[in-house]
């Protein structure tokens, strides 16, 4: 990598990959990926909430980290790979629906209602998942705080991803859902589904 | 487009880096994982001329055990400290405090350094790192100076860094065996700033407990392994001396109570 240095104002062309495809366009050096990505690359799958690192709603994956579209500049992501939830029906996890097992996970289990924050968690569930294939319930709703939603209330959310993590492992979803253990805040969701004994 | 128009710097290495910061002057600043920077210029609380960004070099980015301290070059994000498997071992109460660092998708790009360098009184970084006596390196075209993180944080946002210095290297001493460590916290919602976090570290010497989110910095207390009624007293002393501030988050009397409550938790969680 070489030295680089952008003026103020000057339009640079920045180049990266976008869900498997070189694209580029041109922009300034303060443009915000979140909009790069929408507005320049015409990606507007990913959505822009607060624009300051608090609602979750732009996330995307850098070079396969999910991470904040908003608190990032375009011209730092020159050359890398950036993943948005419209890439998400590529690779190991899809079948022939046009939708990966966690999209259609999120769908049977009504874990979105006006989709707005959906994007930036399906990116996130997307990374977490690769990383940390079989996660307790607390450890999904610590991964989850990292987003808004102000439909679900969470419950279905937190469904979907143990529900997806458990189709992986070949798993019967039920056993996902334990009671959590002492000295942790258990939610009741696994009993509200009905999925254990109360 | 939200922040104001700046110039763009992207150095090669960490010399490259210095070298820019010592040209560009006042006006200038380190970007690096630029979570709480690209915030702060999003919101137009801060207008820089230029910014320097690090996050891709490659000599910044590192994370070593030299076998006394855990250190956390420049680039490093908090994620990649956060995910290695040996740091409950290594560094136990940096272990403890991740999870409650803002969120997973923050610290897959906040960096360590840039936490400890943006000194924010409620942050659980520069806590951790006071509570166990660790170290910052500045490096600027002068040279390179190490801080013990108790003169490092100075007040609220403000360190020891000079205008044309880089926090080159965090250090965090690893573990020592008989010392035991935990880490508390209390915030509105989780991942939310701390209205007050604590950090102890316990041995048979004494104890070592510093306190996040009260005063204008982290501060640290060290008493003798006193117990009972003994120790409340103290951690109350200690809780009245921080100096606690009424705001929208919390009244001081409750944040004096956060201090002695979760300071007590933590002290005898650090002692089993």
């Amino acid at each position: 990598m070489k030295r680089i240095f952008y003026a103020k104002n000057e339009v640079v062309r920045i180049g990266l990959v976008l869900n498997g495809q070189q694209r580029s366009a041109t922009c300034e050096p303060r443009t915000l990926l979140s909009d790069f990505l929408r507005q320049d690359l015409g990606a507007t799958g990913t959505h822009v909430g607060c624009e300051h690192g608090v609602c979750g709603a732009c996330t995307v994956k850098i070079d396969g980290v999910a991470q904040r579209a908003c608190m990032t500049l375009a011209v730092q992501v020159e050359g890398r790979e950036i993943e948005t939830v419209e890439g998400l029906n590529r690779g190991p996890h899809c079948d022939q629906s046009g939708l990966s097992d966690l999209q259609q996970a999120f769908r049977r289990n009504h874990a979105l209602q006006c989709g707005f924050c959906t994007a930036g968690i399906l990116m996130s569930c997307a990374d977490y998942l690769q990383r940390k294939p079989d996660p307790s319930e607390t450890e999904v709703r610590e991964m989850l705080s990292g987003h808004l939603c102000r439909c679900t209330g969470y419950t279905n959310i937190v469904k979907a991803v143990l529900e997806t993590a458990a189709e992986r492992l070949g798993r019967p979803y039920g056993a996902a859902l334990a009671p959590d253990q002492p000295g942790h805040a258990g939610t009741g969701a696994a009993e509200q589904a009905g999925l254990v004994d109360a | 487009m939200k922040p104001q128009a700046f110039d763009y710097a992207r150095p090669d290495n960490a010399e490259e880096a210095i070298a820019l910061l010592a040209d560009s002057g006042e006006d200038a600043r380190i970007l690096a994982g630029g979570q709480s920077l690209m915030a702060v210029l999003n919101l137009r609380l801060a207008q820089p001329s230029v910014l320097i960004d690090i996050s891709r070099v490659p000599d910044l980015n590192f994370i070593r055990n030299d076998g006394k301290a855990l250190a956390i070059g420049a680039a490093a994000t908090q994620g990649s400290v956060e995910w290695r498997d040996a740091l409950a071992a290594e560094v136990p109460l940096l272990a403890q405090a991740f999870p409650h660092i803002s969120h997973f998708q923050i610290r897959n790009r906040g960096t360590v350094c840039g936490s400890i360098a943006h000194a924010d009184p409620s942050a659980e970084l520069p806590l951790v790192l006071l509570a166990l006596g660790g170290e910052v390196v500045l490096r600027s075209r002068r040279g390179r100076r190490t801080v013990a993180a108790q003169d490092f944080f100075q007040g609220m946002l403000m360190t020891a860094r000079a205008a044309d210095e880089l926090v080159e290297e965090a250090r965090y001493p690893l573990a020592r065996p008989g010392t035991g460590y935990a880490f508390e916290e209390f915030s509105g919602r989780h991942g939310d700033f701390a209205v007050c976090a604590v950090a102890a570290a316990v041995d048979a010497g004494g104890i070592r407990l510093a306190v996040g989110g009260v005063a204008d910095r982290p501060r640290l207390a060290t008493f003798p392994r006193l117990a009972g009624s003994d120790l409340d007293a103290a951690l109350n002393d200690f809780a009245w001396e921080l100096g606690a501030k009424d705001d929208h988050h919390a009244s001081a009397k409750f944040r004096r109570q956060l201090v002695r409550h979760l300071g007590r938790t933590a002290i005898d969680k650090a002692s089993t």
